[in-house]
């Protein structure tokens, strides 16, 4: 199994008149940026991989599905380490 | 019609949560304890691997380590606690207003109205321990039955990540074959004293003549009777996120053991001033003065006392707590840990009976002091200014009292 780490990142974000927060893009620490081109959903959640919990964004960059965690303002995603 | 209970109980709460975040040590034997060096070096939780150690709540990290050398020790991190607290009061809130905390790791809540909304107890129970776990990562044990203390017993039958239900017709086969301690208000004074009588499950004590009960225990013996039968009728009580202040407290676990009278009362004096302190922050006065003692055999005891007139004043309420200690306390063993605590708090604004053979004045000047000292220390910080008495032993000194205090548990009884 592959290693999973918890990684901070800056996110680029829009928010809305009703307060609510919608992510537009992420940007690593090594400097990488991803837009986001859809947030397909949004619950509360645990994350066991990367080991925290908050508000999880299911979002997709180009192809693929991955999660964003606001976890009281911070916010991280689930890498693989290395 | 009979009401719909339920006890959640987090499980192995902060252990829990401290491997959430770390998947590192999850499948390790973990426990959380204090600092070694500060001496508070117990364990405060551990997890399900290191229980099978028989690693216990309470004892010295060193004897931990002897039980478990691979023991992985993490410092606490009350403000994670405190949020996975409040974050699961939302889940629970979502289901019923009657939500009751005991503690930080446990709730009672009443469902009864809920029924007919989300399906029946067990139900919701099992709703509540699935989003417990998916939005949190961690897991409950939830008891449902038709009174508050047999909920708790439930929630104790089948851990971790289980819903158990107590109905009318099943506790006899369940709750009455467990030893006597399980139930709530038995501790190992109670135990000791049921034991002597012939009665170790909670069937005998349920058996047991209640009058009988009553001669050895006093009103607590009434009480025992009714909770070993289910006959316990009180109610959850509807407290919203902001619970209502009803003591203020500090308690610390000391640099060194307290071998006497002085040691305690410079470490009830720092208590003291920091509880002293909050009152005249929430504007409070309080009626009753209690301190909680431990010795270093970790013997446990409270004891209360009324005052002649509301406080908010430090030296009266540490005054009052070495009167208690004095009375209550022969020095055995050296201390460990003290608190102090001041309930029965009124509004400032009460108007209050001057006494007629008491120098009023005298307090007022005492007050305004006492308030001059807490300005310094809001604009130079907490050492800036100190009793005297402190420095009889500066090691005792290094204990903020203000980040260091403890969550007690509070009483069951506490609205009744």
């Amino acid at each position: 199994m592959q290693e999973i780490k918890k990684e901070y990142v800056s996110i680029l974000a829009q928010i809305h008149r009703d307060g609510m927060i919608q992510p537009l893009g992420i940007l690593l620490e090594d400097g990488r940026k991803f837009d986001i081109d859809e947030v397909k959903d949004k619950c509360r959640a645990a994350s066991l991989k990367a080991g925290g919990c908050g508000i999880r964004y299911t979002i997709r960059i180009g192809a693929r599905d991955t999660y964003l965690f606001d976890e009281d303002g911070r916010w991280f995603v689930e890498m693989r380490a290395g | 019609m009979d009401r719909s209970i339920l006890h959640v109980d987090m499980n192995a709460c902060y252990a829990s949560i401290e491997c959430l975040y770390d998947p590192s040590i999850r499948d390790k034997p973990v426990a959380v304890g204090g600092d070694a060096e500060a001496r508070h070096g117990i364990i405060l939780a551990k997890n399900q691997i290191a229980k099978k150690y028989g690693v216990t709540t309470g004892e010295a990290l060193w004897q931990a380590k002897q039980k478990c050398p691979q023991l992985v020790i993490i410092k606490p991190h009350y403000d994670r606690y405190l949020r996975f607290s409040a974050l699961a009061r939302q889940i629970y809130n979502s289901y019923t207003d009657q939500v009751e905390s005991f503690g930080l790791d446990e709730c009672w809540l009443d469902v009864s109205g809920s029924v007919h909304l989300f399906g029946d107890s067990t139900v919701i129970a099992e709703e509540i321990r699935e989003r417990v776990k998916r939005e949190l990562g961690i897991t409950v044990s939830v008891g449902v039955s038709y009174n508050k203390v047999f909920a708790k017993l439930g929630s104790d039958l089948k851990k971790p990540d289980a819903v158990s239900v107590l109905t009318r017709d099943n506790y006899r086969d369940k709750v009455w074959p467990l030893p006597a301690s399980d139930l709530l208000y038995v501790g190992r004074a109670t135990t000791r004293k049921l034991y002597n009588h012939g009665i170790e499950t909670i069937g005998q004590l349920a058996n047991t003549d209640p009058e009988l009960l009553q001669a050895w225990f006093g009103k607590v013996g009434m009480i025992l009777y009714w909770f070993a039968n289910g006959l316990d009728n009180s109610p959850v009580m509807a407290v919203g996120d902001e619970t209502i202040i009803k003591s203020i407290g500090n308690s610390t676990t000391t640099p060194r053991d307290l071998m006497n009278e002085l040691d305690a009362k410079i470490v009830f004096y720092m208590l003291a001033e920091s509880v002293a302190e909050r009152m005249r922050d929430h504007g409070f006065l309080a009626k009753t003065v209690q301190i909680s003692v431990r010795d270093n055999g970790l013997f446990w005891y409270q004891k209360q006392m009324k005052l002649d007139e509301p406080t908010c004043l430090a030296s009266e309420l540490c005054d009052t707590a070495m009167e208690l200690l004095r009375m209550s306390y022969r020095w055995q063993n050296p201390l460990r840990s003290i608190g102090i605590r001041g309930c029965d708090l009124i509004p400032a604004t009460t108007p209050k009976q001057l006494k007629l053979f008491e120098d009023e004045a005298e307090r007022e000047k005492l007050e305004q002091l006492e308030r001059a000292v807490d300005d310094i220390r809001r604009r130079f910080g907490h050492y800036a200014i100190y009793r005297a008495v402190v420095e009889f032993d500066p090691t005792l000194k290094h204990i903020n009292p203000k980040e260091d205090h403890t969550i007690h548990p509070i009483g069951y009884f506490k609205a009744i």
